[in-house]
Formats: structure tokens, C-alpha cells, sequence
């Protein structure tokens, strides 16, 4: 997928738990296998073969049904606003795919008891916060607009945070309606309970952009909402 | 004020996969976290001061991010900790000799500096950003932080 994972564990018995170790060896090993999996950057992955149209449907991989079947979830949700398959380069689920690997990699610490974490994949977290007294993790989320700077610093504790945007390099994301890159937005993030939705939303807001983004964003899905928002000047 | 330049987009390969410890809630780092898989390692370029106390909050010192390989070259992130605190951030490393970086240079101008992060009180566990515009100087922010914990 092309981009760095970083894992925080936080709690008392973070170096004496001997589940720790093969807890966190888990959680990585989860996150290559998906990227053997779906990497558009190897060739000899299953999703560069389903784009070059040489992968029958007898031969896919179980998680990459279930990923084509969330991505046409994803498309009706949003109201098409992210489709994977109007993509230039043909069909390409990464937009999807990182979010739902660091979810279903970060199960692999649900056995850690007493353990806070998050885990952060190019930028998109998901986290967990166990104790009432525990302190919530604080997320800087860049200003796009001036990255040395945050645009907001959030407190995140159980749940998942996603930024979507293409402000320094010019126009990225493309709005699937048009095939026009989206310029309303800079940057766009979504919290939400699952970091595959809140990822999803976040760059289908973004493609879709409009002054009121953040009633349909939430009106997409319940328990998601637009936590930081920069518009084009 | 140092500036860097945001580079660029979906690179490659880099895939580093770090992780890192915290004993307790009260931010106080230890050194067993180890990093995991490719990638070179963070370079803790100051030792941290004293062993925390309880109650404080985290380790002192400065802190190298990895050179985040972008398209337009590799973006490297220092932070310096005070008391748990990011206050200071530079970077160290970036593109800056093609035209096309100069372009990216003023499409956008990164100026991490000390009184932005004061200013909000940056006591920042993570960070999130939009991987497609700034994903080398994230990355190599984040893998600051990452070393400073480790």
C-alpha cells in the first residue's frame, strides 16, 4: 500500500505481558499479507492481475471478495462519490484497502488486556482507550494549507480518525460524477467508530466537496461526523 | 525558519513498520520498543536526560525521523522533547535542487517551528494528514515521534 504503519501500545504491563510480542508480530504480519494481496505497486499481486483482467473470479483471494463486496457498499453509500472503478488506471480499492487492513490488523491486540493503542497507517488511525482515567490520544491534523502547522489537535480515544485531501501537489482526487479533480476541499477528516468508513467518507467528502459537506457526511452513516475542514481560498 | 519542501504522494515501497512502548499513561517512554520489518531505523540523536518520574510527563531530547523517500527525494523530520512536549521541529532533510521541487516548494511551504507549536499546545501522540500531499514530511514527523517513544 505504499505507505508506513506506526503502533503505539501504552499501559502498565506493556513490557512484562508476554502476549504483547506476538500481539504487535501479528498485527504486521496482517498488514503484509494484505499488501501482497492488493498492492497496485506489485505485479504479481491479485489486484494488479484483476486489473489487467487476468484474474477469473474462481481464483480470488476471500479477503479480496469481501473487499470488491465493501467497495460497492462504499460506491451506494456515498452516492458514488467513491467508486473504485472509475479511477484512472482501472479498478484500484487502495482507498478502501488501507483502512480496512489497519482495522482487521489491530484485532490482533483486542487480547491485550488493560493495553491502550492506536495504530496509525500514512496517516489514518485507528485507536483504542481502555481505562476511564486513561487519557485520550491527541492527534495533530496537518493544515494543508501550511502542514507545518495543525489545523486541529484531536482527542481520539476509541475509534477511528481519517484525513482525505491533495492541497500541495494540485488536484488528486478525482470526483467519480465528473472524472473532474475535486477542487473545493483541501483536507478533509472524518471520525467516526471504524476507520474503514471514516476513511471511505473522508475521501468521498473530499471528491464531493459543497457547503454542506458536513450534513452529508453525516448523514451517511451514524457516529461519523467532519472533525477538521479546510477549504480552497 | 527552515523550509522544506511537501513532496509528494503514493511512493513506492515505503513500507516501514515501526512500533513502540509506553509503560504507563503518564507518557513515560521506555526503550523496548523495537522496530519491525523494512525501513532504516530512527536515529535517536540525544540520549533522554534522566529516567521520568512518575507523574511527569515523557523523556527529553532530539529525535530523527527516517528519511521518508518521496518522488522529489528524501524529507527527514527532527523533533527536540521537553518534558513529553514537542518543541521544536525542523527538518533536516529535503528536496530542494530540481525545478520541479521548487514548484512543489511554493505550491506549499512547511515552517514547523516552535511558537506554531506552542501556540497549540502540541502535546501530539500521532499524526494524521492527507497521504497524497504531504506524505513524506508526515512520515517522517510521525517516525520522530515514533523514535522519541521507542
Amino acid at each position: 500500500m505504499g505507505t508506513q504503519a506506526s503502533l503505539h501500545l501504552r499501559g502498565p504491563r506493556v513490557d512484562t505481558d508476554p502476549a504483547v510480542e506476538p500481539a504487535v508480530a501479528a498485527v504486521f504480519g496482517y498488514l503484509r499479507a494484505t499488501d501482497e494481496l492488493f498492492s497496485t505497486y506489485r505485479p504479481d499481486s491479485q489486484v494488479s492481475a484483476l486489473r489487467r483482467r487476468e484474474l477469473p473470479r474462481a481464483e480470488w483471494h476471500p479477503w479480496l471478495a469481501e473487499v470488491v463486496a465493501l467497495c460497492e457498499e462504499a460506491r451506494e453509500r456515498t452516492d458514488g462519490y467513491f467508486d473504485p472503478w472509475r479511477l484512472p488506471g482501472g479498478f484500484d480499492p487502495s482507498g478502501l484497502v488501507k483502512g480496512w487492513a489497519a482495522e482487521k490488523a489491530a484485532v490482533r491486540l483486542a487480547r491485550l488486556r488493560g493495553l491502550d493503542h492506536y495504530l496509525n497507517a500514512g496517516g489514518d488511525i485507528t485507536a483504542g482507550v481502555h481505562g476511564s482515567h486513561a487519557p485520550a490520544w491527541r492527534v495533530g491534523v496537518e493544515d494543508p494549507a501550511d502542514p507545518s502547522t495543525f489545523l486541529a489537535v484531536l482527542e481520539l480515544r476509541t475509534g477511528a480518525l481519517a484525513t482525505s485531501g491533495s492541497a500541495a501537489r494540485g488536484p488528486h482526487i478525482v470526483d467519480p460524477h465528473t472524472g473532474l479533480h475535486a477542487t473545493k476541499l483541501l483536507s478533509v477528516t472524518v471520525t467516526g467508530p471504524t476507520l474503514l468508513w471514516a476513511d471511505v467518507l473522508a475521501t468521498a467528502a473530499f471528491a464531493r466537496g459543497g457547503d454542506d459537506v458536513k450534513q452529508w457526511v453525516s448523514a451517511r452513516a451514524p457516529g461519523y461526523e467532519v472533525a477538521a475542514l479546510a477549504r480552497a481560498p | 525558519m527552515r523550509r522544506i519542501a511537501i513532496a509528494a504522494a503514493a511512493t513506492v515501497s515505503v513500507v516501514v513498520l515501526l512500533f513502540s512502548y509506553r509503560t504507563s499513561t503518564d507518557q513515560t517512554p521506555v526503550a523496548t520498543g523495537r522496530p519491525l520489518g523494512g525501513g532504516t531505523q530512527p536515529t535517536r540523536t540525544t540520549t533522554p536526560a534522566t529516567p521520568a518520574t512518575p507523574g511527569s510527563a515523557g523523556g527529553s531530547g532530539t529525535f530523527t525521523g527516517d528519511a521518508a523517500d518521496t518522488r522529489y527525494g528524501p524529507v527527514q523530520v527532527q523533533i527536540t522533547v521537553s518534558g513529553g512536549k514537542i518543541t521544536d521541529a525542523q527538518a533536516v532533510q529535503y528536496p530542494q535542487e530540481s525545478g520541479r521541487d521548487v514548484r512543489i516548494n511554493s505550491a506549499a511551504v512547511p515552517e514547523l517551528n516552535q511558537e506554531t507549536l506552542q501556540a497549540q499546545s502540541a502535546q501530539i501522540d500521532t499524526v494524521s494528514g492527507a497521504t497524497y500531499t504531504s506524505e513524506g514530511y508526515q512520515q517522517s514527523l510521525q517516525s520522530a515521534i515514533d523514535a522519541a517513544h521507542r
